[in-house]
């Protein structure tokens, strides 16, 4: 069973003659390991996909499950626990609180969810060390640079073992380089074991990904197939 | 490509053998674009001629025979780097084209052709970003190669996302807008009567 599946999932806004149709019986299955890049243009629906696969809006019709259970059968406080324990969220102005330092940050969801502050403080630690920021820890955000701060909004949406990762626009305000390394982090992540969607515009954001969905109106629309090795690839276009 | 310039410059580091000039062009170029060992020889026989290139030895021929640049050939390469290549007009592009014959055409949804070559486009780029993922086996030629790559790939993708914003806007136009007057059945003659 897929980490994350979402079942005919339909979301309307408005009503009569002022309702939009946002999503329109959507299906999307995302196994642990792996990451899928939804694209479309603005409008298309893409982030609205993501706050009802992360538990933050309820869809009008469908049906969305996270690690096998499913969200229509959890409570508020139900969901809420599941958001704190299982779903990081990455956004594109990196969302950190400005008053804490990057260490804080990341172990703000930690001790939100029980953890003691002190082991908090070495699990968030230990993550801002996976991710090439130790000497940053202390750092307030205004201290960091746009790449730096994203790396820490990583390090927080993956802590603690958390499985799903949601990322829009993840890479939005950086420039191609930061924007690699913000991938190369998420793809990581994904290795460890990660579900991950991210949902962008971007092409070269989405090509990181295993597969990517495209989406139109609301609607999936299309999906590439799946890559060959990069030796095959390779040899092909040496071929040509 | 410019083999000929490409093979100047490896000369400008010092005197080359054929194969050797064929291994470190591939080397150089992230091994994207193979080279034979026929075109080589023809570039320098033809880099010879024109006094660019100098062979060691006259009489020795084949693998063993050794080239050297010359002063005529320093100045082209470096007049050759600093010249931009010729981007003054839009070349005929395929894809440019399929969109805009499939604009004009009955029965078929822009759309949908515009997509099909979007996803082309995104798994194309996927494969090339596969090639980046292990940062041990990228050196830097071939991270430049691959970027490249991927930045035109990019660049057609984002004319395609434009394309059908464009189209859906005018579709939305044409809908909204005044009706124009219905054509005459058939064309007056200028000054005939009434």
């Amino acid at each position: 069973m897929s980490y994350l599946e979402l079942r005919g999932i339909s979301k309307m806004y408005g009503d009569g003659a002022t309702e939009v149709r946002a999503l329109d019986r959507v299906d999307l299955a995302v196994d642990a390991g792996s990451l899928v890049a939804v694209m479309g243009s603005s409008g298309s629906g893409k982030s609205t996909l993501l706050t009802i696969a992360g538990s933050l809006e309820d869809p009008t019709s469908g049906e969305v499950s996270i690690g096998g259970r499913s969200l229509s059968s959890l409570s508020r406080n139900g969901k809420a626990q599941l958001r704190r324990q299982s779903i990081g969220y990455v956004f594109q102005d990196y969302n950190l609180l400005a008053g804490l330092s990057a260490v804080e940050n990341v172990s703000l969801p930690l001790e939100l969810d029980g953890v003691a502050a002190r082991k908090a403080q070495v699990v968030a630690l230990e993550s801002l060390e996976d991710f090439g920021l130790a000497d940053r820890a202390s750092h307030y955000p205004d201290q960091l640079s746009g790449g730096e701060r994203q790396r820490v909004a990583i390090a927080r949406a993956v802590v603690g073992g958390r499985q799903l990762l949601l990322a829009d626009e993840p890479s939005g305000a950086l420039d191609s380089t930061n924007a690699e390394s913000v991938m190369r982090l998420i793809l990581a992540a994904c290795h460890r074991g990660l579900a991950a969607v991210v949902v962008t515009h971007d092409a070269q954001l989405a090509s990181w990904a295993d597969r990517v969905i495209f989406l139109r109106d609301g609607r999936i629309v299309d999906q590439t197939l799946p890559v060959v090795s990069p030796e095959t690839f390779l040899a092909d276009v040496r071929n040509q | 490509m410019s083999v000929r310039h490409a093979l100047l410059a490896l000369l400008s580091e010092g005197p080359k053998y054929g194969l050797q000039l064929r291994q470190e062009f591939e080397s150089r170029t992230g091994e994207v674009w193979p080279l034979n060992v026929g075109q080589v020889y023809t570039t320098l026989q033809r880099l010879e001629r024109d006094g660019l290139v100098e062979s060691d030895d006259v009489s020795e021929e084949g693998p063993q025979k050794g080239f050297h640049i010359t002063e005529e050939g320093a100045v082209e390469l470096a007049q050759w780097l600093r010249t931009p290549p010729d981007f003054s007009s839009p070349p005929r592009d395929e894809l440019v084209i399929k969109v805009l014959v499939a604009l004009g055409l009955p029965g078929v949804d822009v759309h949908e052709v515009v997509q099909l070559h979007r996803r082309y486009l995104v798994e194309l780029m996927q494969q090339w970003t596969r090639l980046k993922e292990d940062e041990s086996r990228l050196d830097l030629n071939f991270a430049l190669v691959v970027d490249a790559e991927l930045f035109r790939l990019d660049s057609l993708i984002r004319w395609l996302d434009t394309a059908d914003g464009r189209l859906k806007r005018a579709a939305g136009e044409a809908v909204l807008a005044p009706q124009p007057f219905p054509l005459p059945k058939a064309r007056r003659r200028v000054g005939a009567p009434e």
